[in-house]
């Protein structure tokens, strides 16, 4: 599929599916006047694995660990919003174990998430070391999640109730350890890319979006917020334990790829705060309601939202009475956040179309579901 | 007893087999050839979904793959000798695949790693756009299995195609000894 | 808002809407060809403000398919979903792309998975899907195909 330019003098240039900037395999095909960027039209559909077809066939206990692969970095978090879902539907009241279980793991899990964007994004305006430094991190989580779970990247431990198994005994040495640890090299963070000139002449007005328009592109998360919107799920429509919680919503007004950029680094610092708040009280009990062996939704639709490391995820459930949906829809974060690329990107340079990509965080198979 | 005239009078005992390749000198050299290949394959870039974050774990510092040669991830397969296919293959991207694949110089190794690149993985039933398998598209040398696969297995399967480059042919030696097979 | 206000409020702006009872939020159910101007009011109007579009989907009943929208408004948090019927032989409803920015994608994507016809959207194509199956809506119950599914 090619599009051929309308103006005389105008290159049509692809970035992908394979390059190592893209994060994943995304189809950009730009036109440019020279240097400047005059239309960005992306090309999905390169992971495009049919999972609301798929899903259709799937019990209401098999579809959550579909959920997990497709935003593999917030996969806990996918997972803790399809059984809400489903638990709203039949109405399962969830012990408060299981919640703050829930609770411990989402963080941990937007944690990890963000460590490994800023490895990725620093590698793609060109530094190295914080790859490096990042995935050492990340490595820690990691551990501790195998430990629980059983693996370290696509977890499938929330069910309809609560969680699979209970956490393992060493768990909460081990994130008082890594909390211990991680205050520090967040600092570490900081001085080695935040204060740096190179990177701040890099992400400073570059990727300008106003906060009308991020609205009406539908952006959220950390994406949206930096330009201003107020759209943290767990303050507006908190579920599990987040009413009960104290931590702060970060809003900046700049709505430029350093906003974005701030916007994630002082997350880490509220999610490690939540860990902190809750490791040490975690109640005793059941970690999972009892349930019947194979579920049945009554007749209706359901909603639910959560808040990924990306923004909102929604689950949207239309059952008819079976074992299995009748429709699922994944409203996912990514593809709204990836529409509001072209307006970014008109008039700035090939080189800041790298960065912009950068800070809004994309997973392709989040978007190509 | 004197072996003197023997020598002089019976030929060789036994067959002489014309090797393509030259004898046995040469066969020394492509074994210092195939020891050096093996221990210093560039691989291309090419993640497409979850077991691209575990090939990333690998080329960082906990299980760093660089110690077994594997030192550079090139982003063109121009330079590149073996391709790790982290992902699933979908019917849009198998065209991509194989123009990559063809793209690479000889001789090239193909590695699928994970459930997906190995035979569809959990999209088997019921998908209408997955490719049931990367071989349905390129070679395969190796096969990973898991979902994703540890660090770990990914180091061990490098190894498994180290062992296999040393021990035999590549595939363009084999196509100049039997000419009527064809990879 | 509550709901009992919003449902006062929507029937001044649209006799013809009826309500269903009994979803998470308010369900407002309208004819395909009453959508646009219905659309504009419900962004434009000061008591209502509903600038954030957060699901576009569409599901099919074997017998028709029903269009989906998920509206919220950032400054007074109120929730509506508005759902309308279309034919199944001949599908069309307008694009309300102008209106909400984000709908653009989502209803590409409606348009290739059931084959809905946007009438007046900028850029109506395949988004997800390779070349060559349009026409073909693998989201339709209806949807078979041989070669590429292999049936559990």
């Amino acid at each position: 599929m090619t599009s051929s330019p309308d103006v005389e003098g105008d290159l049509v240039i692809n970035i992908g599916p394979q390059h190592p900037a893209t994060h994943g395999v995304l189809h950009l095909v730009i036109t440019l006047n020279g240097e400047t960027i005059k239309k960005v039209d992306p090309h999905l559909g390169y992971i495009h694995r049919s999972i609301e077809k798929m899903c259709e066939s799937l019990s209401f206990r098999q579809f959550i660990y579909v959920t997990s692969k497709m935003d593999y970095l917030s996969s806990h978090i996918n997972n803790h919003g399809c059984a809400l879902c489903v638990e709203k539907g039949l109405q399962i009241e969830v012990p408060a174990r299981a919640q703050v279980i829930r609770v411990l793991m989402d963080e941990l899990t937007r944690l990890a998430s963000h460590q490994l964007w800023w490895g990725a994004m620093a590698m793609d305006v060109g530094a190295l070391t914080p790859f490096f430094l990042a995935f050492r991190e990340r490595e820690m989580i990691n551990d501790i999640m195998e430990e629980t779970c059983g693996t370290r990247l696509t977890m499938n431990y929330m069910v309809p109730g609560g969680v699979m198994a209970d956490v393992h005994p060493n768990f909460q040495r081990r994130v008082n350890e890594f909390i211990k640890h991680f205050k520090n090299k967040i600092d570490e963070y900081d001085e080695l890319v935040t204060g740096n000139v190179i990177f701040q002449n890099r992400t400073k007005d570059v990727g300008y979006i106003s906060k009308e328009d991020a609205i009406s592109y539908g952006m959220t998360g950390p994406s949206a917020r930096a330009s201003g919107v107020q759209c943290d799920i767990r303050k507006l429509y908190p579920y599990g334990l987040y009413d009960k919680l104290q931590f702060d919503e970060i809003i900046e007004t700049e709505g430029d790829s350093f906003a974005r950029y701030m916007v994630r680094m002082k997350e880490m610092r509220q999610s490690l705060s939540i860990v902190e708040q809750l490791i040490d009280n975690i109640p005793e009990g059941d970690f999972q309601a009892k349930t019947k062996a194979v579920l049945k939704l009554p007749k209706g639709e359901f909603y639910s939202r959560v808040e990924t490391a990306r923004g909102e995820f929604g689950v949207y459930i239309v059952s008819e009475g079976g074992t299995t949906p009748y429709r699922i829809k994944f409203r996912s974060p990514g593809f709204s956040n990836l529409s509001a690329l072209d307006h970014m990107a008109r008039g700035s340079k090939i080189g800041d179309l790298v960065a912009m990509m950068g800070t809004l965080d994309l997973v392709i198979p989040d978007i190509d579901r | 007893m004197d072996v003197k005239p023997d020598i002089q009078n019976n030929p060789f005992p036994g067959e002489v087999h014309p090797s393509p390749t030259g004898g046995v000198l040469v066969t020394a050299i492509d074994d210092v050839i195939n020891w050096a290949r093996s221990n210093s394959l560039w691989q291309l870039v090419f993640g497409t979904s979850c077991c691209a974050i575990e090939m990333m774990s690998t080329a960082s510092a906990k299980y760093d793959w660089s110690r077994f040669g594997f030192e550079v991830a090139r982003a063109t397969p121009r330079q590149a000798d073996v391709i790790i296919i982290a992902g699933t293959i979908v019917n849009k991207m198998a065209p991509v695949l194989k123009r990559l694949y063809d793209q690479m110089a000889d001789p090239k190794y193909v590695i699928a790693m994970g459930a997906c690149a190995t035979s569809g993985g959990p999209f088997f039933y019921n998908t209408y756009s997955v490719v049931k398998g990367a071989d349905h598209v390129i070679p395969v040398d190796v096969y990973i299995a898991g979902c994703p696969p540890r660090p770990e297995a990914l180091l061990h399967s490098l190894i498994c195609l180290q062992k296999k480059i040393r021990a035999g042919l590549t595939r363009e030696q084999i196509r100049m000894e039997k000419p009527e097979q064809s990879f | 808002m509550t709901n009992e206000d919003l449902k006062i409020k929507l029937s001044e702006l649209l006799p013809a809407v009826t309500f269903e009872e009994g979803g998470q939020w308010l369900n407002v159910n309208i004819e395909s060809t009453d959508w646009l101007p219905f659309a504009k009011q419900l962004r434009n109007s000061p008591a209502l403000n509903f600038d954030y579009l957060f699901c576009l989907t569409c599901v099919d009943w074997k017998t028709h398919l029903t269009m989906v929208y998920h509206l919220e408004s950032t400054t007074y948090r109120h929730t509506i979903v508005v759902k309308s019927k279309l034919d199944r032989n001949k599908p069309e409803i307008e694009t309300v792309s102008l209106i909400w920015r984000t709908a653009d994608f989502h209803e590409r994507e409606v348009y290739e998975l059931f084959g809905v016809k946007f009438l007046n959207h900028p850029d109506l194509r395949l988004l997800i899907l390779p070349d060559g199956w349009e026409g073909k809506n693998p989201l339709r119950k209806d949807f078979e195909d041989p070669v590429n599914m292999i049936k559990l």
